[in-house]
Formats: structure tokens, sequence, C-alpha cells
């Protein structure tokens, strides 16, 4: 096998557009390429991805591998191994780097074991070792109570990457690249599991991974009334409800709305967390957020240790005044 | 149906986290003191997902579970929810092993249990959170795999999964045999019944030493890893919490708005 070389991201599109955690990929890949003196790469898989070329090249890559196939059309992890094992043969680069999203996740250990490497899985800062061009891996580990930093020898060297966790360089349309098709060499006959269908979950509003304030609400609320109430004050403050895992588990909010380490991440300028514990887990999904406001009625709380401001109060007293307040602010 | 459970025994993930320590000198944790382990959160819901086809369809539930020191009430609990057989890979060889060792050793012992129809898994154990040993498995059997289940079913031979995506779910259909990891969206586990818990108290687990299984000494625990923990730390909370008083609860949250206001976040 030729030399390895360089960082390849594996992009991935959201609704024809390139997925923010391709883009900050880019971004943190550009640093690392530029690190090992070495390219940035990004391999395009689907149907109908090559439009997204030029965008992954203002994004920062070198080179966009395109691999366009109507097996790829919608995920399935059989499909995709061949065509990313396929990919990284061709490409042979040191470092490869993939999102850690449902389809990472889904991807990233099956194309890692089939590849014989290792991989480490949600990262949240990646770097080089100037002498032995090594990546260094630094992932949260027990939940993110703790940090663990791994290296590996095996090449490629794989990693997924945490969503907002690298910032994306600022559009350059000027920026130069080349666009390269390759085959996805996919059998169609060894896909054994096959997508059937995707039913989507109606969200109303602002988008949560999007929202400029989030609202969370936990176990303290004690039902679906409680997240009601929160709604009032998401809509004043042109935010988003959020929720711990126990509110979901109690079915008292949809699945898409949790926050956590298994949930959604997200990083708004202003988290307000309401009668939830902080639990490392919860946290992991929040706590790239500017600042973090936390109502709770026990001091002890970890939530406390979390906060930039709060009060110890009862939500039920403190949720409805705090409102009407923000309400009157606003106002001015 | 022959459904086998691969569940890993876990320091208790939901232990307070001012409790949490690590001591730096072997990059290792330190077990808060009282805090007994548990089966790791998401490996309860597989033993769930499991009972519920074992009940839909009858067959039976091997539950396989690799790491040293394993405590036998904790290890015994999907016996006590309804599993019916226990296979312990336990052995001092088996520490410091990583995603990669621990998947292997588990692929040998499921060859040696032989036939089967779904390997349910957790989506990522409690403590490392990697979510691979399910998916490394289903690569080193040669079989699919399907990740993020929240319902599984058996229909005409096949199984039917809903896997969640983050806008809802997706229906993914694959043959038999497969590998399963499971999400917590399945659904609570049950509770294990007073009878279970005395069967289980009746039931030997079968205990298999790496010899057992025909594997390579080399790929086992810490000599089979591949990859190098440089080090592993606690992060340090720099944020202090201003705590804002009122007279009463409401006084309180009026006076956070205007704190906050006064701070230029609203
Ligand atoms: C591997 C793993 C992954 C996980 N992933 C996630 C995840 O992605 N997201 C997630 O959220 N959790 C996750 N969890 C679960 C997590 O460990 C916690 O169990 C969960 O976050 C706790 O939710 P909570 O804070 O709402 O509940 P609790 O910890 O029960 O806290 C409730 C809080 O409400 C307060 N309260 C109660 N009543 C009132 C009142 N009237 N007024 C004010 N305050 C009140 C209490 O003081 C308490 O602090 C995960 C767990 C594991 C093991
Ligand atoms: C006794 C012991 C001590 C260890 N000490 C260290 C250490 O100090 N440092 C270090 O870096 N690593 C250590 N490890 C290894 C670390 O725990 C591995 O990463 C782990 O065993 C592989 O699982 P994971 O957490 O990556 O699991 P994931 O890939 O997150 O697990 C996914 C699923 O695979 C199944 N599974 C995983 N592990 C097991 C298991 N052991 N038995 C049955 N099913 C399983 C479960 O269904 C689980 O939900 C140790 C392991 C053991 C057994």
């Amino acid at each position: 096998m030729a030399d390895h070389k360089g960082v390849l991201v594996c992009g991935e599109a959201i609704e024809g557009k390139l997925a923010g955690v391709t883009a900050e990929m880019l971004g943190g890949g550009r640093k690392l390429a530029d690190k090992l003196d070495e390219g940035l790469s990004v391999v395009l898989l689907g149907s109908g991805v090559k439009g997204l070329a030029a965008e992954a090249i203002a994004c920062g890559a070198d080179k966009v591998y395109v691999v366009d196939d109507p097996l790829l059309k919608d995920y399935q992890t059989d499909a995709y191994v061949m065509a990313m094992v396929n990919a990284v043969n061709q490409v042979a680069p040191r470092v490869v780097l993939m999102g850690q999203t449902s389809m990472g996740r889904d991807l990233a250990p099956r194309l890692a074991f089939r590849l014989q490497t290792a991989l480490s899985m949600d990262c949240t800062e990646l770097d080089i070792d100037a002498q032995s061009k090594a990546l260094i891996q630094t992932r949260p580990v027990y939940g993110g109570n703790a940090r663990a930093v791994f290296t590996t020898e095996s090449l490629p060297q794989m990693a997924t990457v945490r969503a907002k966790a690298m910032s994306p360089l600022p559009r350059d349309d000027a920026r130069k690249g080349e666009v390269t098709d390759i085959t996805a060499g996919i059998d169609a006959s060894k896909i054994r599991a096959k997508f059937v269908q995707k039913v989507k979950e109606e969200v109303t509003g602002v988008k949560l991974e999007e929202a400029p304030a989030v609202i969370a609400g936990g176990r303290g609320l004690g039902g679906p009334d409680g997240f009601k109430q929160l709604e009032g004050l998401a809509r004043l403050l042109k935010g988003a409800v959020g929720a711990t895992r126990p509110a979901i588990d109690n079915g008292w909010v949809p699945t898409s709305i949790q926050v956590g380490l298994t949930g959604k991440i997200v990083a708004p300028e202003l988290y307000i967390a309401i009668a939830l514990s902080g639990s490392s887990q919860h946290m992991a999904g929040c706590s790239g957020s500017k600042t973090i406001v936390a109502i709770n009625k026990d001091p002890e709380a970890n939530i406390f240790r979390e906060a930039r401001f709060g009060i110890v109060a009862d939500w039920k007293q403190a949720l409805p005044a705090f409102t009407q307040k923000v309400q009157e602010l606003l106002k001015e | 149906m022959e459904l086998i459970v691969c569940v890993k025994q876990v320091p208790d993930p939901e232990a307070p986290p001012a409790s949490f320590k690590v001591d730096p000198a072997t990059n290792k944790v330190v077990p808060p003191p009282g805090v007994p382990p548990v089966i790791s959160t998401f490996d309860e819901t597989a033993v769930e997902a499991a009972l519920r086809l074992k009940d839909a369809k009858g067959g039976k539930i091997t539950v396989v579970s690799l790491g040293n020191n394993l405590v036998r009430d904790v290890v015994k609990k999907p016996l006590a929810m309804g599993a019916d057989q226990l296979i312990l890979l336990e052995d001092p060889v088996y520490e410091n092993g990583d995603s990669w060792s621990t998947a292997y050793a588990l692929s040998m012992a499921i060859k040696k249990i032989g036939s089967f129809d779904i390997i349910f898994c957790g989506r990522q154990a409690a403590d490392w959170d990697a979510g691979q040993v399910g998916l490394g498995i289903a690569e080193l059997l040669g079989i699919p795999s399907i990740t993020l289940a929240k319902k599984v079913e058996s229909v005409d031979g096949k199984v039917k999964v809903e896997r969640i995506v983050p806008d809802g779910f997706e229906i993914i259909e694959s043959p038999t045999p497969c590998l399963i990891t499971v999400t917590n969206e399945l659904g609570e586990p049950r509770y294990a019944p007073l009878k279970g818990i005395m069967r289980a108290a009746k039931i030997q687990p079968t205990i298999w030493k790496p010899q057992d299984i025909g594997v390579d000494p080399a790929q086992i625990g810490a000599s089979g890893r591949r990859t190098k923990l440089v080090k592993l730390f606690q992060p340090v909370k720099e944020g202090k919490c201003e705590i804002v008083e009122g007279e009463n609860a409401a006084d309180a949250a009026a006076k956070l708005a205007l704190r906050l206001r006064e701070a230029k976040v609203l």
C-alpha cells in the first residue's frame, strides 16, 4: 500500500447542504493537515452530492473525492462500509475523521474493524505530535466526568468528532481545490441490512441545535405540563425547549429534544437549566453554552457547579416570576 | 429464537459527579467507596429487547459478560429479569483491554456458543462510552449490524428495527443472524420479580477461561490493545456560580432576570 499521507474527512450532507459537523471537521482538519504539512481532503458519499464539492473547498479542503452512486442514496451500513474501504484504499490517508452523528456512530467502528485499525469515538480535541506525527485523540469518558488522551499506531488513525467541538473556517469562495470522482465499488448483493423507510418526527418552532437560547427542563418538572410552561419562556427568548433523559424516558416530551451525551449537542448563548441536576451525561450536551443559568431547589445540586448564575428555588414559584420579568425587560 | 446479550459491569454512572476520582499515577478511575457497580445502562435495555422477543416468539437468552472481579449479584441481574443462561469470560488477563481486544474475545466466545439469531449489545458502555464493541463483534463474525434500535421485531424470519436518527427514526430490515445495538428509547427495562431473583440465585454461571474459547493470548486484554491511553484526567471547572438571593422564590427569580440583563446575557 502507498504511504499514508494527509487528512481525509468523511463528509455528510443534510438537506442538500454540507452538514455543520463536516464544516467543523474541515476547520479542525485543516489545522492538523497544516501541522503535518500534508493535504486535507474530503470524501462525499451519496447520490447527487457532487454539487457540494465547491462548498467543501470553500470550507478548507484541498481535494474532494466524490463517490456518487444510487446505492448510497440512503445510509446503509454495508454499502457505506464498502464505499469507504474503497475510498480509503485509494486515498491512503494518515488520518480519517468522521462526525459523531448517527452515520458516524454506525459506520466508523465497522470501517475501523474492517481496516484492522484503531478508532477513538466522540473526540473533542485532536492534535498532531510534531515528532512522531501521531494523532493525539482526546475524548470525554465516564459520561463526561473524565477526559482520556489516546494515540494509536496502526494506519489510518481514525477518530469521530463531536459536533461543535471544532470551529469551521470562514467560508472562502476564492479557495482553489481539485475534484476527483471515484467509483463506489459496491456489490449490491452484499447489502444485508436494508433501509426501508424514514419516519420524521414533527418539529415546530426553532431548531434546538441552532437556537440562540435553550430552556431545558428535567425530572423535577414532574410532567408534560411543566414543559408547557417552559415553552412560554422559550418563545420570549426566540429559543427552543430541551430536556434531560428522564423526561424522555417518562414520555413527557419527544425524543428529539434530549440534550446530552446520547442526545443533541447544543451551544447556545444562553442555557437555562430548570429542575435538572446537571449530571455529567447531560452537561456533555450543553457545556459549550456561553452562559448557563440554573433554577433548582437543591443548593447542593451539581448544576450549581456548572452554571454561571442561579437561584435556589422551587421552579413552580420561580418560573412565572422569571418569565414575567424577562418579558418586561425585553419590552424596554 | 436463540438470542445472545453482551453486558458489561461498570462503575455506577449515576453516582454523583462530585464523587468521581481519577488516580493520575495509574491513569485509572478510583471507584467511589460504597457505590456498587451496575450493569451498563444500555445493556440492561439490551436484555429488555431480548426478553420482548422471547415473550413474542419464545426461545432462549444467553448473556455473556467479560471482565475481572465480576460481582455475582450484579451480573446475575439479567437472569433475574428472565434470561436463561450466563457465561462469564472472567480472568485477570482481560484487564486493561480496549474495544478491539474486548470485541475479539466476545466474538470468540460467541463462536463457541454456536448458532444464534440475534446478538444484542448496548449502544455504548456507560464507562468508556465508546460504542465500538458491538459493531466490532459483528465485523469479526461477518454478520450484518443495526445500531441505535428503539424497537425490534421478528417478521417472517427477518428482523425489523426502528433505528433512532436525530429527526425521527428509520426502519431497517435485516436477515438473521445479525447484531443489534440498543438505545434507551426502547423503554424501561423490566424489574426483576422476586421469583426471578430466586431463580437466578440457583443458576450457576458458566465460566470460560481464555483457553476455553481458543483466543490468541496476544490479542486479549492489555496485550491486544490497539489504542494507547496516554493520560486520563478530570477537566478543571473554573466557573463559579453566582447565586442570586431574594425574599422568596418569586423575588429571587425576578432579581435573577435583572442580573442577567445587567450582565448583558438577556
Ligand atoms: C451512558 C449514559 C448516557 C446518558 N445520556 C444522557 C443524555 O444524553 N442526556 C441526559 O439528560 N441524561 C443522560 N443520562 C442520564 C443521566 O445520567 C441522568 O440520570 C439524567 O441527566 C438526570 O436527569 P435530571 O437532572 O432531569 O434528573 P435528576 O438527576 O433526578 O434531577 C432532578 C433535579 O430537579 C430538582 N428539582 C426537583 N423538584 C424541583 C422543584 N420543584 N423545583 C426546582 N428543582 C427541583 C432536584 O433538586 C434535582 O436536582 C445518561 C446516562 C448514562 C448512564
Ligand atoms: C477489568 C477491566 C479493566 C479495564 N481497565 C481499563 C483501563 O484502566 N483503561 C482503559 O483504557 N481501558 C480499560 N478497560 C477496557 C475498557 O473498559 C474497554 O474499552 C472496554 O472493555 C471495551 O468496551 P467499551 O467501553 O469500549 O465498550 P463499548 O464499545 O462502548 O460497548 C458497547 C457494548 O458492547 C458490549 N460490551 C462492551 N464491553 C463488554 C464486556 N466487557 N462484556 C460484555 N459486553 C461488553 C456491551 O453490550 C456494550 O453496551 C478495562 C476493561 C476491563 C474488562
